[in-house]
């Protein structure tokens, strides 16, 4: 099972494109109660995570300027 | 002087008649006049080049003006209604085109350019090399519906070319922090107008693609007249959004203005603030999905949950019903039965015994000897060996006896049988 902590590193395109996924899953197939409670609560933790992101983010601006390059964007 | 006289008789002669047989009213002549320009199709719909002067807006709302050349001058009238729908703010000296139709004002004989249009003089060259432009990039396919790209729906990085100055880039930032403040955003500023403004926007794209890798590019500024959003039509500036690597959405003026940058750019939005919004997401529509899907994923886990106790309950039942402790119980339960079945009986028994036992006691009582003595009757026994006496034969006279009465014995003789 994956671990909870990396959670909080997941865009929010991540995140809730993983938890429509999750929710689907319990919907439609049958788990063990086992799988059904740990894929339940990676769904509360991104769940979490973006509610947080929505509410706690902050617009960044910056100028361009060469050096920028350096700095990775959620892509790479 | 013979000359002269001559020449006098010959231009009376020239002259119209004093006394012709019709004469006009000016009524006559003035409506002639404007019937005549009236049916001149070329007086109709043309477009006169001139510099205002002695302009004036009475009450009325109607304007009135004069415009000149170099030579001449021809009144100008526009009637309110047309006049509210000009923007162009008109003052004495502005060089301008104006496009309406010439006719005479009958009552007072005054030839007049009726002008429903007024613009800045050499915007008309200006729309004819906009209209040139458009023609040859269009034909390259530059403005290709199926060049433009979609937009991402989470955008990380956005870049804004726009000046640093402007109104635009203010209402831009707001509505994106507004909506949508997971992104970061890069701004590449440059002039929007003027000379230097092409060369501008040009690098600041290149500068945004090249050093900043975008998702999305916006390309902003505020309204102005045609002249203002010029470096928008700039090929240099259509050619560098067409080329961009990543896609552009161009908020260019006010809703009514199109340049060439905007059929160049993957999507058009009417201002620099509706930019914003075609390329982000709404906040507030994002936190409804992630509660959506909350209560989806809480609805279906109690159902699971619920479900899953269902089952247990059902087994459980099941197995009560079969379960060996039933046959204990039932066992325990004759068990006592039986128990109790014994002591009753046990207890019947004893009951029975006793009774048995108190009534032989009762006649054993009856015949304890004791009792016949204390009646009055007596144990005799021979001296000799100790029988006792229970027949007239085993006696005769002289017989010392032992008589035992209730309280004692005492000696006696038999006196004779």
């Amino acid at each position: 099972m994956v671990e909870k902590n990396d959670v909080t590193r997941l865009t929010y395109e991540q995140a809730l494109a993983e938890l429509e996924t999750i929710v689907n899953t319990l919907e439609s197939e049958q788990r063990s109660l086992e799988e059904a409670l740990s894929l339940f609560a990676r769904g509360q933790a991104l769940t979490q995570h973006c509610t947080t992101l929505l509410d706690k983010a902050e617009l960044k601006v910056r100028q361009v300027s060469d050096a920028m390059l350096e700095t990775p964007t959620a892509e790479d | 002087m013979t000359a002269f006289y001559i020449k006098g008789m010959l231009e009376l002669m020239e002259q119209p008649s004093l006394f012709a047989p019709t004469f006009w009213t000016i009524s006559d002549i003035n409506r002639y006049l404007r019937q005549m320009l009236e049916d001149d199709p070329q007086l109709q719909d043309l477009w006169v080049q001139g510099e205002i002067s002695n302009y004036s807006r009475p009450a009325s709302g109607h304007l009135y003006f004069t415009l000149k050349d170099s030579s001449a001058a021809l009144k100008c009238v526009m009637w309110r209604s047309d006049a509210q729908r000009n923007k162009l703010p008109l003052r004495d000296g502005l060089a301008v085109e104006v496009h309406g139709k010439v006719s005479m004002y009958e009552a007072g004989g005054q030839l007049q350019l009726y002008a429903d249009l007024i613009r800045p003089a050499g915007e008309g060259r200006l729309y004819q090399e906009f209209l040139r432009l458009k023609a040859m990039l269009e034909a390259e396919g530059l403005f290709d519906p199926i060049r433009k790209r979609s937009m991402p729906p989470f955008p990380h990085r956005i870049g804004i070319v726009t000046s640093p100055t402007g109104a635009a880039l203010q209402d831009m930032l707001n509505t994106l922090r507004r909506r949508y403040p997971l992104a970061e955003v890069i701004l590449s500023p440059t002039p929007v107008q003027g000379d230097e403004a092409p060369a501008g926007i040009v690098a600041a794209l290149e500068r945004l693609n090249q050093a900043a890798r975008p998702d999305i590019i916006l390309v902003a500024r505020g309204g102005g007249s045609l002249e203002d959003l010029w470096a928008f039509n700039d090929e240099r500036v259509v050619r560098t959004i067409a080329a961009s690597e990543a896609p552009v959405i161009t908020g260019i003026g006010h809703e009514t203005d199109f340049t060439l940058a905007d059929f160049a750019a993957d999507l058009r939005a009417p201002t620099p603030t509706a930019a914003a919004e075609l390329a982000t997401p709404n906040r507030l529509d994002l936190l409804a999905t992630v509660e959506e899907q909350t209560n989806r994923l809480n609805k279906t886990m109690l159902s699971i949950i619920s479900d899953l106790r269902w089952q247990l309950n059902d087994q459980h039942n099941r197995l009560q019903r079969y379960s060996p402790l039933n046959r204990i119980n039932n066992y325990r339960q004759r068990q006592d039965e039986i128990t109790h079945r014994l002591h009753s009986a046990m207890l019947h028994n004893e009951q029975l015994r006793r009774i048995h036992l108190e009534s032989l006691h009762t006649r054993l009582e009856s015949l304890n000897p004791a009792a016949v003595l204390k009646r009055g009757f007596a144990i005799l026994t021979r001296r000799e060996d100790d029988q006792v006496i229970t027949s007239y034969r085993q006696v005769r006279s002289d017989d010392e006896v032992q008589v035992q009465v209730s309280d004692g014995k005492f000696s006696a003789k038999v006196l004779g049988s």
